[in-house]
């Protein structure tokens, strides 16, 4: 299994006491804690890969990490091409992943 | 008092707007982050405290003392998840908010003088495979693991160029990971020669090179494999990454026949350096280099009147050649003097920083011939599933030279990143690397939307960004 | 017969297809790339639906027949490998807002039809059932099946990948010097950053630098430029199915105000994007992205399809029209220097207009009698002097 949240017990900077959220992802309760990134509560549930191309429909995640790759973009409360690397997550919010829109279009005659 | 606005509050940021308060100008700081730091001091947010974190940072005191002196000062107004999406005849627009957000609150600033310190990001070279999940680039790992602790693996290989490969296998050991062996292209003879060819460039940069040494000793301590003339060139896996191929390569980065060995990984970093975060420059009008960095002056003054810049933007150099030239930047952009006592010694170490940094720079540069470990199938624009055959393809059925039209072609370079990740990589494949005589050579970093919004955020109205009182 | 081309754009790229497949000997020379200008910076509009009864519209319906069959040309001209020009006949939706541009929307296109345009009435509920993310608060549409739209980078790249399979040859990176004129002051040939090229005819095709080409060859053009800037939003699922534009953008087509003039346009690409226009401004070559005029036509844009206020704007860019004074392309000889031709002046209306313009042009060089008399869009004309 991997990635993985890196267990409080176990991490060497002495986490402190964190607050419990919850968001939905494509309907499905998943947990984390307040200040993480929506990849971050992603990452840290198992989830490697939440975005298909539209083209190929290959499998992104997160890449870069750092807003610059846009291969993590998610639907958040409906509103389409945020960065999951870049959103903090809030208690409540409804994820839905980009699926691949139809294939395009061209030389299309009437 | 005149008001000074810096974009970027990484080391250099920082630093520049503490010397312009110094200097005596009233100061905004605008991140697109929710927190200052920078890539650098990536940290957790304050909803997740914990009592060592330092242990993750390199200057952690240094960034304290920084972010403790800006934010306790009223003269100083420190704007973060504030996403400079454009800057126009000197009117920089601003969305302030939750990041991709709708209805964000519209600043505009027309500040007495502007410091740029937009940094750099992980430039990481296609590779077969590249776009598996489980492939981050190395700073994104770091970033996972600094700001999020998110371990992005059990057993990672992480591979490219460049010392900056070392403090991502630290943060990967920081956080739990196992890491394989860090594969570095260059050759130790080339590394060799650049160290060691004029040590006398070693002594103002001790404390580097001090850090260097603690990263080799990480290495040892956790027995990680630091392998010089060798790359990762292919990533395999199905529906995530399994495991990579590490070769050989010569001083060119031409993968070595027969080198080939396979390791079990579950993730992979790459890093081959950085690409410098230059839309925001070429919106402001500031002339690049040759090697498409912003132009500065001994006064870190760009090409354009009251417009400054520092850190990696103007050269690859690293934190503290960022954090001296930010001092020198914010003093001078506040209307201090070069000439003044105090910044003579930030002078000379800015001299030797920059030596240092081109050594590493000569040491670590990419190799002209790492294409030739992609195949045809290998993706090289991400976004738009552009293929190496695709784009090949498109410059020999049209023999085309222009490289806005093969962008236009093939779509690569189109996509949500537009460029950022691919630009450079696209640019060397068609062998179209900044042709001066051509109006495309800065095509690849110009975005005059530097950041995407929302249309409703384009249409709205904008403020006057708040002056400090 | 050899003949030179200035300008690797769509024109250019359209005259060269033309004469080469008519034997003439072609040649090519931009001082950028191909399609580096002002065909690289547009929407690829095929329209009939904003031009009046007229010479121009005549030519555009020449024209948008000869894109008709383009593709199964091209086909056989230079594969099918060739990446696709995404031609596609979508049809356009020009909307009124109010009562009275219903009116004058519901006149302009009666004279259309009488000139021979499908142009269909529609009333706001009919447009909606077209277009429906149009705003609830329109008043009318008319609906023209025949507008269509192209890729314009890779139609001139296609272009002249034809042009060549019939021999022509295309010289990038070379600008044009100067003039190589005989005693009586024929011109024939140019010289260039590379050596000189003669020829028989000189064909000027340099879009809205093409008074200066005209200059460096010591003619008077009135042709300049005027800047356009576009919005490009992030790939979205489909929810425009037409080229939607408001009625304020025939006045803008038509209109000589120098100042500032946005209207809105709004299309989805093949590609899946969406694209934001348009702006009108005479202020020289000055390519910089004014961030009042985006503003402008997102609000614009907004108002005609609400949904789009929480799309994402990914990139603006901006181009420079071919401008000329009278609003009509400049085709024909140049009245004082033989030798020199004229394919320029297009406006907007390049990409749709350029297969015409080609065959027309080619057909009068080889001595054919052209489908269209040039005689209305002569570079001579008293209605193009002044300044462009």
């Amino acid at each position: 299994m991997s990635p993985r949240l890196v267990p409080a017990s176990d991490d060497p900077i002495g986490p402190g006491a964190t607050t419990p959220i919850t968001i939905l992802v494509n309907g499905d309760p998943v947990d984390g804690v307040l200040g993480q990134t929506l990849a971050g509560v992603l990452l840290a549930s198992d989830t490697l890969s939440w975005r298909t191309t539209p083209l190929s429909g290959r499998r992104r995640g997160a890449f870069c990490g750092i807003g610059v790759c846009f291969d993590c973009l998610v639907v958040v409360n409906g509103q389409r091409d945020v960065r999951a690397c870049q959103r903090r997550a809030r208690a409540g919010d409804v994820v839905e992943f980009h699926l691949a829109p139809a294939p395009p279009r061209s030389d299309r005659g009437e | 008092m005149s008001e000074v606005v810096v974009i970027g509050a990484g080391p250099a940021g920082l630093a520049a707007a503490l010397a312009a308060r110094a200097a005596g100008s009233r100061v905004v700081v605008l991140d697109a982050s929710d927190y200052v730091g920078g890539q650098y001091w990536r940290h957790l947010p304050p909803e997740r405290p914990a009592r060592h974190e330092s242990l993750l940072h390199h200057g952690w005191s240094r960034f304290q003392s920084l972010r403790e002196a800006l934010e306790g000062d009223s003269g100083c107004e420190v704007v973060t998840s504030a996403n400079v999406w454009a800057i126009d005849r000197g009117r920089i627009h601003v969305l302030v908010g939750e990041a991709d957000g709708v209805d964000r609150e519209t600043r505009v600033y027309e500040p007495d003088a502007l410091v740029l310190a937009t940094g750099a990001f992980d430039r990481v070279l296609p590779v077969p495979g590249w776009d598996l999940p489980g492939v981050f680039s190395a700073g994104g790992a770091q970033a996972l693991a600094k700001g999020e602790r998110v371990a992005v693996g059990k057993r990672v290989a992480v591979a490219g160029s460049g010392p900056f490969l070392l403090p991502v296998a630290e943060s990967l050991v920081h956080a739990g990971s196992g890491v394989v062996g860090v594969y570095e292209a260059s050759h130790a003879a080339r590394l060799a020669r650049q160290w060691t060819t004029r040590p006398w460039e070693l002594l103002a940069t001790s404390a580097k090179t001090l850090e260097l040494a603690r990263y080799a000793s990480t290495l040892a301590r956790h027995r990680i494999p630091y392998v010089t003339g060798h790359a990762v060139t292919a990533i395999e896996g199905s529906e995530r990454v399994e495991s990579v191929t590490v070769s050989a390569v010569d001083g060119s980065w031409r993968p070595i026949a027969g080198s080939e060995r396979s390791l079990e990984v579950d993730a992979v970093c790459l890093g081959h350096g950085f690409t410098p975060r230059l839309e925001l420059a070429i919106a402001a009008g500031c002339r690049l280099t040759k090697d498409r960095f912003v132009d500065v002056d001994d006064e870190q003054r760009t090409s354009v009147a009251s417009v400054f810049a520092a850190g990696e933007i103007t050269g690859i150099g690293g934190v503290d050649l960022a954090l001296v030239e930010g001092s020198l930047a914010g003093h001078v952009a506040a209307g201090g003097r070069l000439s003044d006592p105090a910044m003579r010694r930030l002078r000379l170490r800015r001299h030797a920083l920059s030596q240092f940094a081109q050594r590493l720079g000569r040491a670590h540069g990419i190799g002209q011939n790492w294409t030739t470990w992609l195949t045809d199938e290998t993706i090289v624009c991400r976004c738009e599933d552009v293929t190496l055959a695709r784009l090949r393809a498109a410059t020999d059925s049209t023999r085309s030279s222009g490289l806005r039209s093969l962008k236009l072609l093939t779509r690569a370079g189109l996509g949500p990143c537009q460029g950022r990740v691919c630009g450079r990589s696209v640019e060397a494949i068609l062998g179209r690397v900044s042709d001066s005589r051509s109006a495309d050579s800065s095509i690849t970093d110009r975005r005059p939307i530097a950041v995407p919004i929302r249309l409703g955020e384009l249409a709205a109205v904008e403020r006057p960004g708040s002056v400090v009182e | 017969m050899k003949v030179l081309i200035i300008g690797a754009g769509i024109i250019g790229a359209a005259c060269a297809r033309s004469l080469a497949r008519r034997g003439a000997t072609v040649t090519v020379v931009d001082r950028g790339a191909v399609a580096s200008g002002t065909s690289a910076a547009c929407e690829g509009n095929l329209l009939v639906s904003d031009k009046a009864p007229g010479v121009e519209l005549e030519l555009a319906k020449y024209s948008l027949e000869l894109w008709g069959s383009l593709r199964d040309e091209l086909a056989a001209e230079i594969g099918t490998a060739f990446a696709s020009i995404e031609y596609e006949r979508k049809g356009g939706v020009v909307v009124a807002s109010d009562e009275p541009g219903a009116e004058a929307l519901a006149r302009f296109a009666d004279s259309q039809r009488l000139a021979g345009v499908d142009a269909r009435q529609l009333s706001a509920t009919e447009a909606r059932v077209l277009e429906p993310e149009l705003s609830a608060s329109i008043a009318s549409a008319v609906y023209y099946p025949e507008d269509a739209q192209v890729q314009p980078t890779i139609a001139t790249e296609a272009l002249l990948a034809s042009a060549r399979a019939a021999g022509a040859q295309v010289v990038a990176d070379t600008s044009v010097t100067g003039a190589l004129r005989e005693r009586d002051g024929r011109l024939v040939g140019v010289t260039t950053s590379n050596g000189s090229i003669a020829a028989d005819h000189v064909i000027v095709a340099a879009g809205p630098w093409s008074g200066d080409v005209a200059r460096s060859l010591g003619a008077t053009l009135y042709v300049g430029p005027r800047k356009g800037l576009l919005l490009v939003m992030a790939r979205m699922p489909q929810r425009i199915w037409h080229k939607v534009y408001d009625t304020s953008y025939v006045g803008a087509v038509q209109s000589d105000e120098r100042d500032l003039q946005t209207s809105t346009v709004i299309e989805s690409t093949a590609s899946g994007t969406v694209l934001i226009g348009s702006s009108r401004q005479n202020v020289g070559f000055d390519g910089s992205i004014d961030v009042a005029v985006l503003r402008e036509m997102a609000a614009k844009a907004i108002r005609l399809m609400p949904f789009l206020r929480d799309a994402s704007v990914i990139r603006a860019y901006g181009g420079f029209r071919p401008f000329s004074r009278d609003h009509l392309p400049v085709i024909g000889p140049d009245p004082d220097v033989a030798g020199l031709w004229y394919a320029t002046g297009h406006e907007g209306a390049g990409i749709g207009l350029a297969l015409g313009t080609a065959e027309l042009l080619a057909a009068t060089l080889v001595g054919e009698s052209p489908r269209l008399s040039l005689d209305p869009f002569a570079p001579g004309r008293a209605s193009l002097r002044g300044t462009a």
